[in-house]
C-alpha cells in the first residue's frame, strides 16, 4: 500500500536560542519516557520528531537550560 | 560467549524487565540479598524517568500503619471492595510488609506528610478503614530510586524493549530476547531467574479526546509484560475485571480524591450534589459514577468550588507539582479555575492494572507466576489493588524469591531455533518497504475495544469486536516501519492484539457480572456465586490456542463478617421525605 505523510503540531517545543543540545546536552532527549525528543540533524538542536507526546513533563522540568515547554496537545488543549 | 545468528549472549544471574516502581525496588532486593549475584536492569525508556511515577507522586493509597489500621482490616476491605475474589495470603504478604516498606522508603529520603507530633499524617478515603498518607513533596522517588541503583552496583541497559521471554527445555525461565528502539539492534539475555515489572497493559482502549498517547497510564506500559508472560506460557487472572479510572475530561490526571477529598472536595452530579459515598476507586463506585454521567443529573464533576482560598492553593500546589503536573497549564488554556466553577470529570479508557482493580499475570504471595523462575510485579502482576506501595513490597518480595531461586539452577540450555524465529519477527517490519504504518493498526484496533469491548459489556458486540480483532491480527504481516523508533511502535502493536484479544475473550468467559462497571455485562446483569466464585485463567494452551479456565480461591484467611456487602451500598441515599 503506498504511504502519504500527514502533519501535525507537536506539543513540546524547543528554544533554540537556549538549547545546548549542539554542545552535547542529551538531558530532555534521555528522560522522555516514548522517546520521542531526537536531535535535529540540520540545527543540532533538540526537537519534538514524533507526536507521541503524553505532556508528563520531566524533559522541562530537566532541561537545564529551561528551553524546553510542554503544552496540551491540540486535540485536548 | 555464546552467539546466535551472530548477536552475542548475554549472560546474568538476575533479569528485571521494566526500570519504573516495582523494577529498580527488584534490583536492589536481589543485590542486597547477595551483592556478588548479577542484576540487570532492562528498560525500554531511561530508568531516571520511566514508568507511572516519572514525576513522582503524591500520596500512598494504600499504607498500613500500625495505630491506624491492622494488615487484617486491611485484607478484609480490598477483599470486600473486589466482591470477594482475591487471593488473601498475597494481600496479606503485601499487608504486612507495608509498613516496613515505608519506613525503608523514609529512610532513603522519599518524604510522607507527618503531623504535629511526627506521626504519619493518615487520612480516610476508604469505605471502611484509613489508609491514604499524602507525600506533597514525592516527586523527586525517581531520583532516590536512581541513587539506589547506583550504589547497589545494578547493571541497567536503558532503551531496550523485551520482546519475548525464553524458556529452557525443562520449561523453566531462561531468559529474554528484545531490540534496542534508538538502533534496532537485537539483544539476547540468558538469565536463571526473570523479574517482570512491565506496568499496566495501558493502551488497548481509545482516551475519548482522540489522542492515541493520552492514556491514563503512561503509554509506554502497552501491555508487552502481559504478551510476554502469555506466549511464555504464564498464567494470567482475571483479566475481564478490566481498570477504569474517574479523570478529568479529555486530561488523563486523577480528579483526585485521594488529594482533595480530606480536603473537602467530592465528586459532584451536574447540581453540585453528592451521589457516592466514598470516592476510594472500586467497580462499585465507578458503576455508580457511570450511571451519573449518563443519567439526568449529569454529567459528573469535581467540585471544589466551595472551598477556602488556602485549601484551594494547597490542591494546586500538590496537584500541579506531582505526578500530572501539566494539569494547571491543561486548566489555564480552558480558562478553568477551581474557585469559579466544578470541573467536569469522564472516566477513562479501559486496560488491565493491579495497581487500581485486579487483573494481571497470576502471581502468588511470593511474587512467583506459573512458570517456574519467573515473578512479576506491580501493575502488570494480579495481587489487587497495589498502587505505587504495592509495586515496592512485591518488587522486594520478587528480589528475595528471585535471589533464592537462582541457587538451584545451573547451566541453562537456550532453545536456538525458538531465538531465530523471534529474531525474524523483529527484523520484519524494518524490511517491508510499503505496508500498514504501526500507528494506523494500532489505531483501528483501540477504536475496536472502544466500540466493542468497554462496559457495559454486551455478549454480541464482544462476538464482533473479537472476530474484528482477529482480523486486525491478520494485517501484523503487512505491519512496515522506517526506522527503530517506528520499529518500536511495530512491537507495541502486536502487544496491544494480543491484550484487546485476551480483554475479549476473559470478558466473554465470566458470564455473569461482577466488580461493579469493570466486568458489567448487561445481558448477565446478576452476581452468581455458585458458578462464579473463582478467579479466571487465560492462558496459552498446548495447541498454541487461547484459553480460559478457574482457579479455586485460597481459603480466606481473614473472614469478611458483617461488612462483607459494604461495597455495594456506596449510593448516597436521598431520606424518604426528601
Amino acid at each position: 500500500m503506498p504511504i502519504a505523510n500527514h502533519h501535525s503540531t507537536v506539543p513540546v517545543t524547543v528554544d533554540e536560542d537556549k538549547c545546548i543540545a549542539d554542545k552535547g546536552c542529551t538531558v530532555c532527549i534521555d528522560v522522555c519516557p516514548l522517546d520521542v525528543l531526537w536531535i535535529n540533524e540540520d540545527t543540532g538542536k533538540a526537537h519534538m520528531k514524533y507526536d507521541e507526546c503524553w505532556y508528563c513533563m520531566p524533559c522541562e522540568a530537566d532541561c537545564p537550560t529551561d528551553a524546553v515547554t510542554v503544552n496540551i496537545p491540540y486535540l485536548l488543549s | 560467549m555464546m552467539k546466535i545468528n551472530d548477536i552475542p549472549v548475554i549472560d546474568t544471574d538476575v533479569l528485571v524487565i521494566g526500570g519504573g516502581t516495582a523494577g529498580p525496588m527488584a534490583a536492589v532486593t536481589a543485590k542486597e540479598q547477595d551483592p556478588n549475584l548479577k542484576v540487570m536492569l532492562l528498560e525500554k525508556a531511561n530508568v531516571k524517568r520511566s514508568g507511572a511515577i516519572s514525576m513522582g507522586m503524591d500520596g500512598l493509597n494504600n499504607a498500613v500503619v500500625p495505630g491506624h489500621a491492622t494488615p487484617e482490616q486491611y485484607v478484609k476491605e480490598i477483599t470486600i471492595a473486589n466482591d470477594g475474589v482475591v487471593h488473601q495470603p498475597a494481600l496479606m504478604a503485601y499487608a504486612t510488609r507495608s509498613f516496613p516498606m515505608i519506613e525503608k522508603l523514609d529512610s532513603w529520603g522519599v518524604h510522607f506528610q507527618k503531623d504535629e507530633t511526627g506521626d504519619y499524617d493518615m487520612k480516610k478515603v476508604h469505605h471502611l478503614g484509613t489508609y491514604v498518607l499524602p507525600m506533597p513533596e514525592g516527586h523527586n522517588v525517581k531520583k532516590i530510586l536512581y541513587r539506589r541503583l547506583r550504589r547497589n552496583r545494578v547493571e541497567i541497559e536503558n532503551r531496550y524493549t523485551a520482546t519475548r521471554l525464553l524458556k529452557d527445555p525443562d520449561g523453566n525461565i531462561a531468559g529474554m530476547i528484545g531490540v534496542n528502539t534508538r538502533t534496532a539492534e537485537p539483544i539476547i539475555i540468558r538469565a536463571k531467574a526473570v523479574i517482570m515489572a512491565t506496568g499496566a497493559a495501558g493502551r488497548i482502549g481509545l482516551p475519548t479526546s482522540g489522542y492515541l498517547f493520552g492514556t491514563y497510564e503512561n503509554p509506554a506500559n502497552n501491555g508487552d509484560g502481559h504478551a510476554m508472560a502469555y506466549h511464555a506460557g504464564a498464567d494470567l487472572a482475571n483479566l475481564e475485571c478490566y481498570q477504569v479510572n474517574p479523570l478529568l475530561k479529555d486530561y488523563n490526571g486523577p480528579a483526585c480524591a485521594y488529594v482533595t477529598g480530606p480536603l473537602g472536595g467530592f465528586t459532584s452530579n451536574a447540581f453540585g450534589e453528592r451521589f457516592i459515598e466514598c470516592d476510594y476507586w472500586s467497580g462499585q463506585m465507578m458503576l455508580e459514577f457511570f450511571k451519573e454521567l449518563e443519567s439526568g443529573t449529569g454529567p459528573v464533576f469535581l467540585k471544589l468550588d466551595h472551598l477556602a482560598e488556602e485549601t484551594i492553593q494547597e490542591i494546586e500546589t500538590v496537584l500541579h507539582t506531582n505526578e500530572r503536573p501539566s494539569r494547571g497549564r491543561f486548566h489555564e488554556g480552558r480558562n478553568v479555575n477551581y474557585r469559579q466553577r466544578m470541573v467536569e470529570m469522564h472516566i477513562s479508557e479501559i486496560g488491565f492494572c493491579s495497581g487500581h482493580s485486579a487483573s494481571g499475570v497470576w502471581t502468588d504471595e511470593t511474587g512467583a507466576t506459573t512458570v517456574p523462575g519467573l515473578y512479576g510485579a506491580g501493575d502488570m502482576a494480579s495481587v489487587p489493588h497495589n498502587y505505587m506501595l504495592g509495586a515496592f513490597v512485591y518488587g522486594q518480595i520478587c528480589g528475595e524469591s528471585a535471589a533464592e531461586f537462582v541457587k538451584t539452577r545451573g547451566d541453562i540450555k537456550l532453545d536456538e531455533d525458538f531465538i531465530v524465529a523471534e529474531l525474524e519477527r523483529i527484523q520484519a517490519p524494518m524490511k517491508r518497504a510499503d505496508g500498514i504504518p504501526p500507528e494506523q493498526m494500532e489505531y483501528k484496533v483501540r477504536r475496536l475495544v472502544n466500540d466493542y469491548l468497554q462496559p457495559p459489556k454486551v455478549t454480541k458486540k464482544m462476538e464482533i469486536g473479537l472476530e474484528r480483532i482477529l482480523n486486525v491480527r491478520k494485517d501484523v504481516d503487512k505491519l512496515c516501519a522506517r526506522d527503530p523508533h517506528e520499529l518500536l511502535r511495530a512491537m507495541e502493536v502486536q502487544s496491544i492484539i494480543d491484550c484487546a484479544e485476551m480483554a475479549a475473550r476473559a470478558s466473554l468467559y465470566r458470564t455473569e457480572s461482577r466488580w461493579g462497571l469493570y466486568h458489567y455485562r448487561v445481558d448477565c446483569p446478576e452476581q452468581n456465586n455458585e458458578d462464579w466464585f473463582c478467579h479466571t485463567r487465560l492462558y496459552k494452551d498446548e495447541n498454541g490456542n487461547m484459553a480460559s479456565g478457574k482457579r479455586p480461591i485460597a481459603d480466606y484467611i481473614v473472614s469478611l463478617g458483617e461488612e462483607k456487602d459494604a461495597y455495594n451500598k456506596l449510593r448516597v441515599q436521598k431520606a424518604a421525605n426528601a
